[in-house]
């Protein structure tokens, strides 16, 4: 695939987000990927600050915040309308972040999910409560500090793929910012398919995930080299890993982040390798490489 | 349809609504106001009335339906009960604030703990402060009417409208009343002509971050058009008067002409007030009773006409300010600007039984006593 397709820039400089963030360069990819024929909605999040003050806005395509937990259901009323105003061409993008996705927005989500609503749910997940400084959320991975888990969080990150999984949705992926062709073919997918999408994006965050700021795509990298970040694709509910990780050492990412300070490798070994004898048993062997990576 | 018609307030604001032609309707259940949605869930089905209804798991999913749906410029409808409505707070003020053109009914019902099915306005006057506009139905007829009047005025002024029917006294007691014809909803209500609506062709971005300064004023602009809506609000009844011959008042006055006491109420309690009024009348007491309808905006300049001679109010309320009075008497209050004696009255929380003769028991007791305790009947 080419890069000169995805031409079209949707969001503008200038926007509010810290230097090398991740949420700000997925919206960048997600936006080539889909076009300007597309409506977002966006809950309480880092995003309602990179969005832009009055009166100025970073998207180039309509937007609507929505409060923290119901931007699924603001999205399927927008939908609706589209249908009855007769734009039903029109893309309708979900754009939460992991607190709106795995806490607060759990409930709208999944029953979205259960309506089949025809909406792309895009979270971008960078693993905490990052807008309001780096709290836990229950997608923090074990072992990692936040302000609210100083020694790090005892519990395990939430399984939101294999919970999306279980609503028999049409399709699933997940992205990240260091395959870029990966992630735009799997956007440009998701919007061909009509129905409940969910797409995962890992967004690093240096604020807090405490790493410079020029390191961004290098740590969404190194997460899916170490198979920390599966990055996978159901359709209709078949599994496909779309790139196969090295499986490198595990340290190598634990020790790019500073909020890993409390982390055991040997913990996180285990931890990886039955996530992957998990999704191994599902994928059953559909794991042809098909994005040119 | 010439003649009277048998239905419940709930069938009557879901006959309203199917003349309206909402284009997104989005509901969860909660008694008394279920019957609402239901009997709208039938219309959509038969095809009776073109529309989408999205069936959420939550009440503060279906605002926010509501929400998505009204924001691209259609017209939508909901209709929610007590815990539903204050379930739905957040986003009663969200829709506020987006100036965004919805009518609600609410089924009045009281609110927990402990559990109670039963009338009473806590749920609707504990979202006073939302910035949606509140009226409350006095009988079946008001229910049907006032669906139509909270469109036309909230579509004019970009505020939402409740409209508060009584649980179960209104919602499920059945009452003959005038269904409107077609024509004349056709006539009233235009097709809703949002300027704000999201488009591609002018993308913008709705609800950004408002600094200070602008916020501010962006409040003032909400506080200053609901004032403003009063007139909007006179304009809609005219209107509706011309085209159904049926006349309705911000405020409604009984009795009132060479009273000395007033009795003040909103909703159902009316019908029961009145009979209490003639009765009180029989045995030469100078009573009246007046019937706020509009709620938010507060007609202070009606209900200041109306009372301008009455030398002392008995506010009998629903709905309890803890720790200060009656809710409804604390807005009297305010709007006569403590130049008479207001006495509040608690005449029923929860849907506890108003007889007349309870309502002749509050007069009695009340003009007994000095202005200041809140008594409870």
């Amino acid at each position: 695939m080419e890069l000169k397709d995805f031409s079209y820039e949707g969001l503008s400089s200038g926007h509010l987000a810290c230097a090398g963030c991740g949420a700000a360069l997925a919206m960048r990819l997600a936006l080539k990927a889909l076009g300007d024929k597309v409506r977002v909605v966006i809950p309480a999040s880092c995003w309602s600050v990179i969005a832009g003050r009055h009166p100025d806005a970073s998207l180039k395509v309509p937007m609507m915040h929505s409060t923290f937990e119901v931007a699924p259901s603001i999205a399927t009323g927008m939908k609706a309308a589209l249908r009855r105003l007769g734009t039903d061409h029109i893309t309708v993008m979900v754009w939460a972040g992991d607190g709106a996705t795995y806490d607060i927005g759990f409930g709208s989500l999944s029953a979205a999910a259960e309506r089949n609503e025809d909406i792309i749910y895009v979270c971008y997940d960078n693993e905490a409560y990052m807008n309001t400084g780096v709290q836990r959320s229950s997608s923090t991975p074990q072992s990692a500090w936040t302000t609210t888990t100083p020694t790090g969080k005892l519990e395990r990150k939430k399984d939101i793929i294999t919970s999306m999984f279980a609503h028999r949705i049409p399709y699933i992926a997940t992205v990240t910012l260091a395959y870029p062709e990966d992630f735009m073919h799997k956007f440009q997918k998701a919007q061909k398919i009509k129905g409940f999408r969910f797409i995962l994006v890992l967004a690093p965050c240096p604020t807090g995930w405490r790493f410079e700021e020029s390191r961004t795509v290098e740590i969404s990298r190194l997460a899916v080299e170490t198979g920390v970040f599966p990055l996978l694709e159901i359709e209709n509910g078949i599994w496909k890993i779309t790139v196969r990780p090295k499986m490198i050492e595990i340290g190598s990412y634990l020790k790019s982040q500073g909020r890993f300070q409390h982390a055991d490798p040997e913990e996180w070994k285990r931890a990886v390798k039955d996530q992957w004898d998990f999704i191994e048993k599902f994928a059953g062997g559909q794991h042809g490489c098909d994005s040119a990576l | 349809m010439n003649g009277k018609v048998l239905l419940t307030s709930a069938e009557a604001i879901s006959y309203a609504v199917k003349l309206v032609k909402p284009e997104v309707i989005s509901a969860y259940p909660i008694t008394p106001q279920t019957h609402i949605v239901e009997k709208i869930a039938h219309f959509v089905e038969t095809g009776e009335l073109d529309a989408e209804f999205i069936r959420v798991e939550a009440e503060i999913s279906a605002l926010a339906v509501v929400i998505g749906a009204v924001a691209q410029g259609i017209r939508a409808f909901t209709a929610t009960s007590s815990h539903g409505l204050l379930y739905m707070h957040e986003l009663i003020h969200w829709s506020a604030g987006g100036r965004l053109p919805i009518v609600m009914a609410v089924a009045n019902r009281a609110v927990g703990a402990p559990w109670n099915l039963w009338c009473d306005h806590q749920d609707m006057m504990s979202q006073r402060d939302t910035g949606w506009m509140q009226i409350f139905a006095s009988n079946a007829q008001e229910a049907h009417d006032f669906i139509f009047l909270a469109y036309k005025v909230a579509e004019k002024v970009f505020i939402p409208c409740m409209v508060g029917i009584d649980g179960f006294i209104l919602s499920h007691t059945a009452e003959p009343l005038y269904l409107v014809d077609s024509g004349v909803a056709e006539a009233f209500l235009p097709p809703l002509d949002f300027p704000l609506r999201l488009s591609n062709q002018n993308p913008f971005t709705l609800w950004p971050i408002l600094e200070p300064p602008l916020y501010h004023r962006q409040r003032q602009d909400l506080f200053t058009d609901m004032e403003k809506s009063l007139k909007e609000w006179e304009k809609a009844f005219e209107h509706w008067e011309e085209l159904t011959g049926r006349r309705y008042l911000p405020v409604e006055g009984y009795m009132l002409e060479d009273a000395h006491t007033a009795l003040v109420c909103t909703g159902a309690l009316s019908e029961t007030a009145k009979v209490a009024v003639k009765q009180l009348r029989k045995k030469g007491e100078k009573v009246g009773l007046i019937t706020l309808k509009l709620f938010r905006p507060m007609p202070k300049e009606h209900l200041l006409e109306t009372a301008i001679h009455i030398e002392r109010f008995i506010v009998l309320d629903r709905a309890t300010s803890f720790g200060a009075e009656g809710i409804l008497a604390q807005e009297l209050r305010s709007a006569i600007s403590g130049s008479r004696p207001v006495h509040s009255y608690i005449v029923s929380m929860g849907g506890k039984e108003v007889f007349p003769e309870n309502i002749q028991e509050a007069y009695f007791k009340c003009i007994k006593y000095p202005e200041g305790a809140t008594l409870w009947s």
